[in-house]
Parts: C-alpha cells; structure tokens; sequence
C-alpha cells in the first residue's frame, strides 16, 4: 500500500486513452499547415544529401561497400526526421504550454496533464514518421533504396521519434523561456547530428566518442535505418534497436513528473 | 459514483487554505455553494480568487482543510470531478490554432464526445452567445468580448453542473460587459450552478444571489448583496468633503448624532457616515454645526460602502 503522501502516490500516471484526444487535436492544426512546413522539414534534409552527397562524395570513393550518397542518406533521413521531432516538442509545445496556454485550457478537461504531455510525445512521433517516410519515398525514387526491408524504417522512426520527443519535452517544462530552445539545439541536437555516424562512420573516431555515441539516440536510428535501407543487415542491430527501447521506457516518466512540477503549483 | 450522490452542496471548503513557498495566500476559508445558485467571490486582486478556482479544478492542490467538489474531494477525484466542470479562466484560453467552430468541436472531444454528437449543440450554444455567424472565423478576427463569449461557450459544451467564472468581465469594455453579463443571466436562467469571482461591485450585484466578501485570504462576510448593503452600510451613505481636522469632525458628529447611523468611516479627507435615518436631517445638523464641509454627496448605500467599511480600502482599481 502506498501512502496518499508519499512521492510515488503524488506521481502515479493519470494515463487513459483520451492522449488520442490531444493528439488529434494536433493532427487538426497539422493538416492545415503540413504542406507549408514541408519546406523546411524536407527540402533542408535534401540538399544536404545533394550538397554533400555530390558535392563531397566526388572525393570520397566508397565507404563499407557504399558510394557516399548511398552512406549518408539513411543517415540524413534519421537525422531529418530527429529535427523534425525536436522543433515540435520544444518550439511548438512550448508555444502550447506558455503563449497559448492551451494545457491550461485542456486540464480544466477530464484529459490529465500527462495526457496532454502523452499526446504531444505522440504527435512529435508520428511528426517523425511522416516527414521521415517522404525522404524514403524520395530515396526510392532516386534508386538508393536496396532492400524491401525499408519498409521497416517508418517503424523505426516511431520509436526514435518517441525517444526525441520525451527529451525535448523534458527540456521543454524546465525551461523557463523560449531562448533557451537554441542551447538545446546547440548542445545537445546538433552534436548528436554531427557525430551519429551519418557523414562517416564512428569506427575512426577516438574510442571515448564511440562510446559516446551508444548513450545517443540518433546513432542507434541511423544505424538501423541504415542496415534497412542497403540490406547489409549486421545481427548487432538488434542491440540498436534494444537500446532505442530502453531509452523510451527510461525516459517515459521523467516528462510527466516535471511537466507536473511545472505547471501544478 | 461518487458524483451522482452530493446531495445539494455543489462546493464545500472547510478550513481551507493554500500556501505558495512560505506565503499563504488563502488562509483558512469556509464556503458552502449550493445547487442552482449563483455564488460569488467578490475581492480585490491578490484577494485569491484565481487561487481558490484553480483549487476547484486541480491546478492547485490544496495545501490544508477540505474542499468538495459535487461531493468529492478534490484530492483523487479530479477527473470524475472535472467532467462535470465547466471553466472560464480569467485570461482567455482559447485555441488560437483553431478556428470558432472547432475550438468547441475539439473541446467536446476532451469530454469524450463525437462531433456528431456535439454539433447540434455547438450550433445551440453560438447562437445563445450570439456567435452563430462566427462559425468559421479565426480567434484572433474575434473582439475581446466575442472571445470572452466562446470562452462561456465552450466551459458549457459538457453541460456542466458546476460552471465557474473567473473574472468574466475583467478587461473588456462597458458595453462587452453588459453583453457578457445579459448572457450570463440567460444561464443562470437554467439553474446551473455557478462560481463567479469579480473585483466589479456591479458585476456581483446584478449576478450574484449570494457572496463572500474577501480580501487577502480571508473571508470577511457572507451573505445576499442586498442584505450586505444593509447590514453594513445602512440605506444611504452621507459622503463629506471636509477641509480640515477631520478626525475631530468624525469623532464630534459621530458623539452628536450617533443614533441616525451605522458608523462611519475616515479616509484621507472624505468622511463616510452609513445611515439608519435620513440623510437630509443629519445633513442639516451638520451644516448648523459650522463644519468645513468641502462637499457632500447623499446617495443609496452599495457594496462598495460594505468593502471600504470592512477592509478600509477601496475595491476597484480599474475603470
Ligand atoms: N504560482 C504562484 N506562486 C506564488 N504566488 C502566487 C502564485 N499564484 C498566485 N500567487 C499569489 O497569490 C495571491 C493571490 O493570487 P490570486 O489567487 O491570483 O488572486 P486574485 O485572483 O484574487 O487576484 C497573490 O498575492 C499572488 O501574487
Ligand atoms: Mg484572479
């Protein structure tokens, strides 16, 4: 028995299936403004593969039995869909949570404030999914798509994006203003963008950034996705994907608690 | 449940109290709302008003004393409580993502309703605010006092039991306000209970059937607006400009006639004497007294008069 006073009382999860409500709440704005935004969550991606991909690949022969392009787009898909997963859950609850106080308004509800926050966690998943599914359909019709498998990565960015959603609504309930945002994203975001795998691999790195790169999320998404993709499918992905796992049920209360903290006064 | 069984008390707080840090800025309130009335808090800001409302629906949890909600405590009830709940914030919350029609559509949604079962009554409910040609419109087209009507609008899309109001007015312009207040009486009209927190004396008289009184975390009375009024500041109030010592004019008229009123009140060089009998009589008395009198002003007693007697201080701090 638990006492009504104690930390695990005050925090037990209020979680019902009325997060399917905040949800589409979001997929309600979503559809109103998806094609304006692709711009920025599909186009910058693309002219990184190109820039990079063409550009730099010209000096680069082959990396493990892959032309640079074919190396580094599975990366660039992760990666876009990690941005694309990571504006949502900062910039834009944030927006929700302190500009438009639309969490206040929806807890005066039957919905819970971890259902808000579940539904903002799933939004910025499926937001994942989607902007990462049409850089594959862009990947196949490019022809660097080598095996049926890449029907798998959407999967995989669902989960991904699960976990870069839980982290970007950690920092967004502590944050106390939205400047913050760019310490994030500088931080945190980009490091992991820069040294994840996409644009060489980290076997070359010194030993204490390999290690590194197994407690970030990124690196485990770009190495399935890229086992997908090529079909140069390793056993060791499983442990990717194992890790990927532990990171959303490690990461799945601490957004709850501290959204709680910060708006239950 | 739980929620089927209050018998007539909506809201019941006993020995209430919140505390922010070391600061308490509710200190020990008793409040007893009863089913179909309109009840109101009137304070000033800072009284904890928005506190005790944020109370009601789990935004605060209260920090000691008991506080139920359609017979449930609001510590472990708050979402059988909250479906029965309908809350106007005092700043608006709307969704500015969404346009008129949805923001009740989604908000319906919340309750656990189908849109198909809440338009009908999305529709009923723009037309009683007076919003039926807004359907479409964006919030930011809307004025002030239309987003103060969606606000009503959607706290009712549960058809609650308990509708709370905070601060409906605050902010918008005279004529928004007599509009919001004429739709709110239409409300009252179908015996919803209602909160309502105010700093406008106006506000909680015309609305109001019964109310508290509160300044700083405390409740200093209770009771029907009319019956306050005459509790505390009799039927008309004699209002005194006077040029100098006014102590000793207070204390000299109040030894004189000290039967034809209620008491009186200083403040800076105004002199306020509540009154039993008429005021022309005590006005003539005064005058043949030789009192500096600056100006005087005889007029019915209000609840203005009953704050300023019982916190010494005026209520209203905008227009
Ligand atoms: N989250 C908070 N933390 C600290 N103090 C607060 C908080 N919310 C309100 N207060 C303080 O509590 C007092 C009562 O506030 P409030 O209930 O908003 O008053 P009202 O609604 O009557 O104007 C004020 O002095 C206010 O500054
Ligand atoms: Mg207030």
């Amino acid at each position: 028995m638990i006492g009504k006073t104690s930390f695990l009382y005050k925090y037990r999860p209020e979680l019902s299936m009325l997060f399917w409500e905040v949800f589409r709440r979001n997929m309600i704005v979503f559809n109103k403004y998806w094609f304006s935004n692709i711009m920025f969550n599909f186009l910058e991606p693309l002219l990184y593969l190109l820039a990079l991909g063409i550009g730099l690949g010209l000096y680069i022969p082959e990396i493990e039995g892959l032309s640079y392009l074919e190396f580094i787009s599975p990366g660039i898909l992760a990666s876009s869909a990690m941005w694309a997963t990571s504006f949502e859950c900062t910039y834009n609850s944030f927006i929700r949570l302190q500009v438009q106080k639309t969490y206040h308004a929806i807890v005066s509800t039957p919905v819970s404030l971890d259902e808000i926050v579940m539904g903002d966690i799933a939004f910025g998943a499926f937001k994942s999914m989607f902007y990462g599914s049409i850089f594959l359909v862009v990947l196949f019709f490019l022809g660097y798509i080598s095996s049926p498998l890449a029907l798998l990565v959407p999967v995989v960015l669902i989960l991904s994006g699960v976990v870069f959603a839980q982290l970007s609504m950690i920092w967004t309930s502590v944050a106390p203003n939205m400047e913050l945002f760019s310490y994030y994203f500088t931080l945190f975001i980009t490091p992991m963008f820069l040294f994840s795998g996409i644009f060489f691999p980290i076997e070359n790195m010194p030993i204490f950034v390999q290690r590194l790169a197994w407690f970030t999320p990124l690196f485990h998404s770009v190495q399935i996705c890229r086992g997908l993709i090529t079909g140069q499918f390793d056993p060791l992905l499983w442990a990717n994907l194992l890790v990927l796992i532990l990171f959303a049920a490690i990461l799945f209360f601490p957004p709850l608690i501290l959204m709680r903290r910060r708006l239950i006064k | 449940m739980a929620g089927k069984m209050f018998n007539r008390e909506v809201i019941c707080a006993r020995g209430l109290r919140k505390k922010y840090g070391d600061k308490e800025v509710v200190r020990g309130i008793n409040l007893s709302v009863s089913k179909g009335e309109c009840f109101g808090i009137l304070g000033p800001n800072g009284a904890g008003k928005t506190t005790i409302v944020k109370m009601i629906f789990g935004l605060s949890p209260p920090t000691s004393g008991t506080l139920l909600v359609l017979g449930m405590n609001v510590n472990g009830n708050q979402r059988e409580i909250k479906k029965h709940l309908g809350v106007v914030s005092q700043e608006d919350h709307l969704d500015s993502d969404l346009n008129v029609g949805e923001n009740l559509e989604v908000f319906a949604r919340y309750y656990g309703m189908r849109p198909a079962e809440s338009r009908p009554y999305v529709k009923q409910l723009l037309e009683l605010m007076g919003l039926s040609d807004r359907y479409r419109s964006k919030i930011h087209e809307l004025s002030g006092g239309m987003r103060r009507r969606l606000s009503i609008a959607r706290s009712l899309i549960n058809n609650p039991d308990l509708l709370i109001l905070d601060e409906p007015t605050t902010g918008l312009d005279p004529h928004a306000r007599r509009l919001v207040w004429q739709m709110l009486r239409s409300i009252k009209e179908k015996q919803i209970t209602m909160l309502l927190t105010t700093h406008y004396l106006e506000e909680a008289s015309i609305l109001c059937d019964r109310l508290v009184i509160m300044d700083d975390g405390i409740i200093l009375d209770e009771g029907n607006p009319r019956f306050l009024v005459k509790k505390h500041a009799g039927e008309e109030v004699l209002e005194l400009g006077l040029r100098e010592k006014p102590e000793f004019w207070q204390n000299e008229i109040s030894a004189r006639f000290g039967d034809m009123q209620k008491g009186s009140l200083l403040l800076g060089d105004s002199l306020y004497f509540y009154l039993n009998g008429d005021g022309k009589v005590l006005l003539n008395e005064i005058n043949s007294l030789a009192t500096p009198v600056s100006y005087h002003l005889l007029r019915p007693s209000n609840l203005e008069d009953v704050f300023l007697k019982l916190t010494g201080k005026k209520l209203e701090t905008e227009s």
